[in-house]
């Protein structure tokens, strides 16, 4: 080994132990709930408890809606500025870039300002229209890696012709969309929505200042009151995103497989 | 009455224009292609056929109907792309049916349908494969079965074997054009290979910066290009500067040597400037009795096997001639003066 692959070599296994000892730390941490030997009886607890399952639940759920309303709104648009608009999109790509700019917590006071009980639309006044509220703010947030996605998608697929082939046999543009565009980006559509389910899932800003029972905000009451129990939290959220990511190279994977053999 | 009108076609983006007033009549079942150069506004004329590009002014009519403001699904004109364009996420029965599916055919009437196209395209054995397992020339092929399908009033063809390797082109090319003749589907072929062009079309339409140059059957276009630029773009030609004589006789001067024309003079003077063209399987070493002939310096000789291709220097021009290669054949040496002789029906004087 030179002195090159050398340094290289000691960058890697410096990163790889400023990530990981923490990873390991926690998980030992969260294994000691019994005093003097290790069990998992802190996961018991966890998920044992009905407040996780429902606030796991509901964020699940609120993922889902983010989901098909994100793709509903971010498949249709990149569609179109792909066929139609190719100058404005850096227009685009600005917008979208947007929410990683605006802290969620100025994004959250604008809505409250907008939305609150005294408004024109008074969506905070119940509990169903804080509920849109939230999952219209997840969408938001969610929509710089949703309009990526779905963007990087259509740039591999020749949407022009695709289109005209369809058109001239008769197609109209909603019968386009769905049965030849859609099909051929859905690898890209579902990779934005494992990212936008590991964002929602983890969430926890949006969630406590509308006062709506997510699973960020309990795993933040836990943490604030048990002492191994958080612990055990973090662990379950990073497998949680783990497995989304790792759904994602699956999904990305069969994919590339289908077009290339 | 003609099928397929374009009348006063006119297309502009922005300040450019790339179609000036295009005007033509395709009849019935005929197969018209658009030969030119890229950016020539040929494959925008055959995108307002197709209506993926709506025209700046003018009409375009099929069977007498104004479709210039009907949309492309409406218009029912088969395409066929470069690119070939199959949809990926179906298999080859799939994609021919698309069309049929669209307009809600009867389940039956379909697969007889698919069966019958892909008969016609000889793959009935890959009718569950999907695009990316089949090579380009068999893509080409479905698209072409799937543009059928649905029974279109014409079929639209932008530059469909350029992207196809030599062999297949050719071969591909003799199969649309004897399936166009089968189905005496009215065709419209878009193009920048000239031997393509000349080799499937009923009448050419040459071309250049977005107006038809010249409008003919393929020999009439081979053999009397009306311009410098039909005759530089269709087959090698060699272009040489000439003056008129006596426009009565059909003589030329080029390059101070006398040559005759069997083509109209029309009211040309003595001593006005004409261009000369040449084919050059057109012209021959002379073989001594000195009719309408030109004197230069060889320049090259090289032997391709069926032709010997011959380059002469005659004052400024370089004249290139081809001879049929001859075991008797006695091949001149390089920087000899030689002498080659045309019939005056070959000597072509242009506009």
């Amino acid at each position: 080994m030179n002195r090159s692959t050398w340094r290289a070599w000691t960058v890697i296994a410096f990163a790889a132990v400023y990530f990981i000892l923490p990873l390991i730390a926690t998980f030992e941490f969260s294994l000691r709930l019994l005093r003097g030997q290790y069990s998992f009886e802190a996961y018991r607890i966890v998920l044992g408890d009905a407040k996780f399952q429902a606030s796991f639940l509901y964020s699940t759920v609120l993922a889902v809606l983010t989901i098909v309303i994100g793709a509903a709104l971010v498949v249709p648009t990149a569609y179109w500025l792909q066929l139609r608009l190719r100058k404005l999109r850096p227009v685009a790509e600005f917008i979208t870039l947007l929410p990683l700019v605006i802290p969620a917590i100025v994004l959250v006071f604008g809505y409250l300002h907008l939305y609150n009980s005294s408004s024109f639309l008074p969506l905070t006044a119940s509990e169903r229209g804080a509920d849109a509220l939230l999952t219209f703010g997840y969408v938001t947030l969610a929509l710089p890696y949703m309009y990526r996605a779905v963007d990087t998608g259509l740039r591999a697929i020749d949407v022009r012709s695709l289109t005209e082939a369809a058109e001239s046999l008769g197609a109209g543009p909603t019968t386009i969309l769905l049965r030849v565009i859609l099909p051929n980006i859905r690898v890209a559509v579902l990779s934005g929505a494992f990212l936008t389910f590991a964002i929602v899932i983890g969430e926890f800003t949006f969630a406590s200042l509308l006062d709506r029972p997510a699973f960020g905000p309990y795993l933040q009451l836990i943490g604030a009151n048990r002492a191994y129990e958080p612990a055990a939290l973090a662990i379950i959220a990073f497998l949680v995103t783990w497995a989304c990511m790792g759904l994602i190279n699956v999904v990305g994977r069969r994919g590339a497989a289908r077009r290339t053999t | 009455m003609a099928f397929l009108e374009l009348e006063s076609l006119r297309k502009s983006f922005g300040a450019t224009t790339v179609v000036h007033d295009f005007s033509l009549s395709i009849e019935r079942g005929e197969f018209i292609t658009f030969l030119g150069p890229s950016g020539c506004g040929k494959t925008t004329i055959l995108r307002m056929i197709a209506g993926f590009e709506s025209p700046t002014a003018g009409t375009v009519r099929f069977g007498g109907d104004d479709v210039t403001q009907r949309p492309a699904s409406q218009r029912r004109v088969g395409m066929v792309f470069q690119s070939y364009a199959l949809f990926p996420n179906m298999t080859v029965a799939r994609n021919i049916a698309f069309g049929l599916r669209i307009a809600k055919r009867p389940e039956p009437e379909i697969k007889t349908r698919v069966e019958e196209m892909l008969e016609l395209i000889k793959l009935p054995q890959l009718a569950d494969r999907y695009p990316y397992q089949l090579s380009g020339g068999q893509q080409q092929r479905v698209a072409l079965a799937r543009a059928l399908a649905p029974r279109p009033q014409a079929l639209l063809l932008d530059e469909p074997l350029s992207a196809l390797d030599a062999k297949i082109r050719v071969s591909l090319r003799d199969e649309i054009r004897a399936l166009q003749r089968r189905l005496g589907i009215t065709s419209v072929f878009v193009t920048h290979d000239q031997e393509e062009a000349l080799s499937i079309s009923d009448r050419i339409v040459v071309m250049n910066e977005g107006k038809a140059e010249q409008v003919g059957a393929p020999a009439e276009i081979y053999n009397n290009p009306k311009t410098r630029f039909v005759a530089s773009f269709i087959g090698t030609l060699n272009i040489l500067p000439a003056k008129i004589v006596d426009a009565g006789r059909g003589l030329l001067s080029v390059n101070g040597q006398n040559v005759a024309t069997s083509r109209k003079l029309n009211g040309a003077k003595a001593g006005e400037a004409r261009t000369v063209a040449l084919r050059p399987e057109a012209l021959s070493l002379d073989l001594g009795d000195g009719a309408n002939t030109l004197k230069g310096t060889l320049e090259d000789v090289s032997f391709l096997g069926a032709i010997v291709r011959m380059k002469l220097r005659v004052g400024e021009t370089l004249l290139s001639l081809d001879e049929f290669n001859q075991p008797s054949l006695k091949l001149p040496e390089r920087g000899a003066e030689v002498a080659v002789a045309c019939s005056p029906d070959e000597v072509i004087v242009l506009e």
